[in-house]
């Protein structure tokens, strides 16, 4: 057995597989599959200061080996979960992130600061990168000034570890990391999904109600582990790579390309039982190729 | 019973028209209780431009032989893949999913509307209910006399009514039209229905109209099939709720068809 053990800033993970935000519900969903314990950590849905009732349907079209969605951050609000959700996750023996997203800095500023009261909760991801929604969200992903100003103003109330998530639909994503980077964050998460749009010939309407949606699935593991390696040559702080991991070979191509920790997502759809499956995996890879642990290959890519 | 993901071998794999397959599936681990109206979410596999699993209401369960079984209509890649899946091969489920048809406690008159494959979350409700020994009418719609099967098998447990649009079996028309439906509506205490959105909605405001107890079972587009990924929701008077955790079936009073 290798040692798996990863660090993301002040988060030491047993191994280096977290559930992406979205995807893994509140963990509680999978109770009936596996031992959410077992997970380096889990990343529960995005939340916002106010309860949101998410966009219209449809929000979902499949793809070839991807999907579309347009959930639009659907949630019953911050209060709500601090009451309600947090004392079902204080059984988890691992770290449990809060995915936290708003409309205005203000709101971010709000989110943040209700989850730093929760003891159990290690971190937020700041969601900055979600394109399903009119306002907030991606708009403020994707200017310099603007990541500068959410970052930093969430940074003021929030002690504990930052990671900030970034999206993939900009023209140069290593000048954005800097700015989160160089505004507090303490590490990066990417990527969230790419914007797409299907339509149904038949009936030549969008399939999607919001009309454009995100994509996430294998379709978009090429350009998610290209954006990682600029990301890892841009910035000093840890990585988290993320973007149509299936299995543990995906895995490894994010953690060469140099990313700390992986976050699996819509994999847990089709398999709930794929994350142990990846961390098994990632233990036989390194047993053979002969390294004792995980950061041997961080980063670690041949050129 | 709690939610698994199984390999399930094909022990059956039975024609019933041109687009129709049963497909019967051996389950591994003892099957503890399946109630009716809840789903299994299969995987297809190496099928090219298919990704996600496909629900599948179940069908029917044989606790003696540990098997479960989904019907299948072929619309796209997926159900394509799945319906011609042989015997002995093996097929990933994840099951049981959603909630349930609400069981009365005691005997009633009862209605089943289904309409096409939705005859198919039906099935396994009609057995239940007639444990109870309830006073069951099964009201089953189509297109014509070929789209109708399964009758034999509906007819263990109730009266069977049909109705075809051309009228090749049954009434002619709609299930709306058939005599049962239209003025011997009142006679029922309770209906369960299952088949195309605008017949169910033609069901409901009936029931609506007569105060009847009245149950139906959505259908949507899944990614998880567990509640993780929202992205199935529907419209209720309690806000956007899955169908696939709660639902499939919903109370058509917290549905928002009538406003």
């Amino acid at each position: 057995m290798a040692d798996l053990s990863t660090t993301i800033h002040k988060l030491e993970l047993k191994n280096p597989v977290l559930t992406a935000s979205g995807t893994f519900g509140y963990g509680i969903e999978y109770d009936d599959f596996l031992d959410v314990s077992l997970l380096g950590g889990i990343v529960v849905k995005g939340t916002t200061i106010y309860p949101r009732q998410g966009n219209a349907y449809p929000r979902m079209a499949e793809t070839a080996s991807g999907m579309l969605n347009s959930v639009g951050l659907q949630n019953r609000g911050a209060h709500y979960f601090a009451s309600d959700i947090y004392p079902k996750l204080i059984k988890y023996r691992t770290n449990v992130l809060v995915n936290v997203s708003g409309s205005t800095i203000d709101e971010y500023i709000a989110c943040a600061e209700i989850i730093n009261e929760l003891d159990h909760i290690a971190g937020i991801e700041l969601n900055i990168s979600c394109p399903n929604v009119k306002e907030g969200g991606m708009s403020f992903g994707t200017s310099c000034a603007s990541i500068e100003n959410v970052v930093a103003a969430v940074r003021k109330v929030y002690q504990k570890t930052m990671i900030v998530k970034l999206t993939p639909n900009v023209t140069d994503i290593s000048e954005l990391a800097r700015a989160a980077e160089y505004s507090g964050a303490d590490s990066l998460s990417l990527i969230n999904t790419l914007l797409g749009m299907a339509i149904n010939a038949e009936t030549r309407k969008p399939v999607l109600a919001t009309i454009t949606g995100g994509l996430s699935g294998p379709a978009i593991k090429p350009i998610a582990l290209r954006m990682v390696w600029e990301v890892a040559r841009a910035v000093k702080v840890p990585l988290v790579g993320m973007g149509g991991i299936m299995n543990a070979t995906d895995a490894i191509e994010f953690f060469l390309a140099g990313a700390s920790a992986v976050q699996v997502g819509t994999a847990n759809y089709i398999d709930p039982l794929i994350t142990l499956k990846i961390i098994e995996g990632i233990d036989s890879y390194l047993n053979r190729h002969k390294f004792n642990k995980l950061s041997d290959i961080i980063g670690c890519l041949h050129m | 019973m709690r939610k698994t993901v199984q390999n399930l071998k094909v022990i059956e794999n039975l024609k019933l028209n041109d687009d129709h397959h049963l497909l019967k599936l051996e389950v591994p681990d003892r099957l503890e209780i399946i109630y009716p109206g809840q789903f299994a979410n299969l995987l297809v596999d190496h099928t090219p431009g298919v990704f996600l699993r496909r629900p599948f209401s179940i069908y029917s369960v044989d606790y003696i032989k540990n098997t479960i079984s989904v019907f299948i209509k072929e619309i796209g890649e997926g159900t394509r893949a799945l319906a011609k899946a042989p015997v002995n091969s093996f097929i990933n489920g994840m099951f049981p999913l959603g909630n349930s048809f609400t069981i009365p406690k005691e005997s009633e008159k009862i209605l089943l509307v289904g309409g096409g494959s939705g005859i198919a979350s039906l099935m396994n409700l009609a057995q239940e209910l007639s444990q109870n020994l309830n006073d069951i009418s099964i009201l089953i719609g189509a297109r014509t006399s070929e789209d109708l099967v399964e009758l034999d098998h509906f007819a263990r447990y109730g009266t069977v009514y049909t109705t075809t649009e051309n009228g090749t079996h049954g009434e002619k028309g709609y299930v709306t039209d058939h005599h049962i439906f239209r003025d011997e509506f009142g006679q029922f205490k309770r209906i369960y229905s299952c088949g195309p959105e605008p017949m169910m909605k033609a069901v409901a405001a009936k029931a609506w109209t007569t105060s009847v107890f009245c149950e139906v079972s959505l259908e949507n587009t899944m990614a998880c099939g567990f509640g993780v990924c929202l992205c199935c929701v529907t419209e209720t008077i309690e806000g956007h709720k899955c169908v696939c955790t709660d639902g499939p079936v919903f109370n058509i009073n917290l549905l928002k068809w009538q406003i």
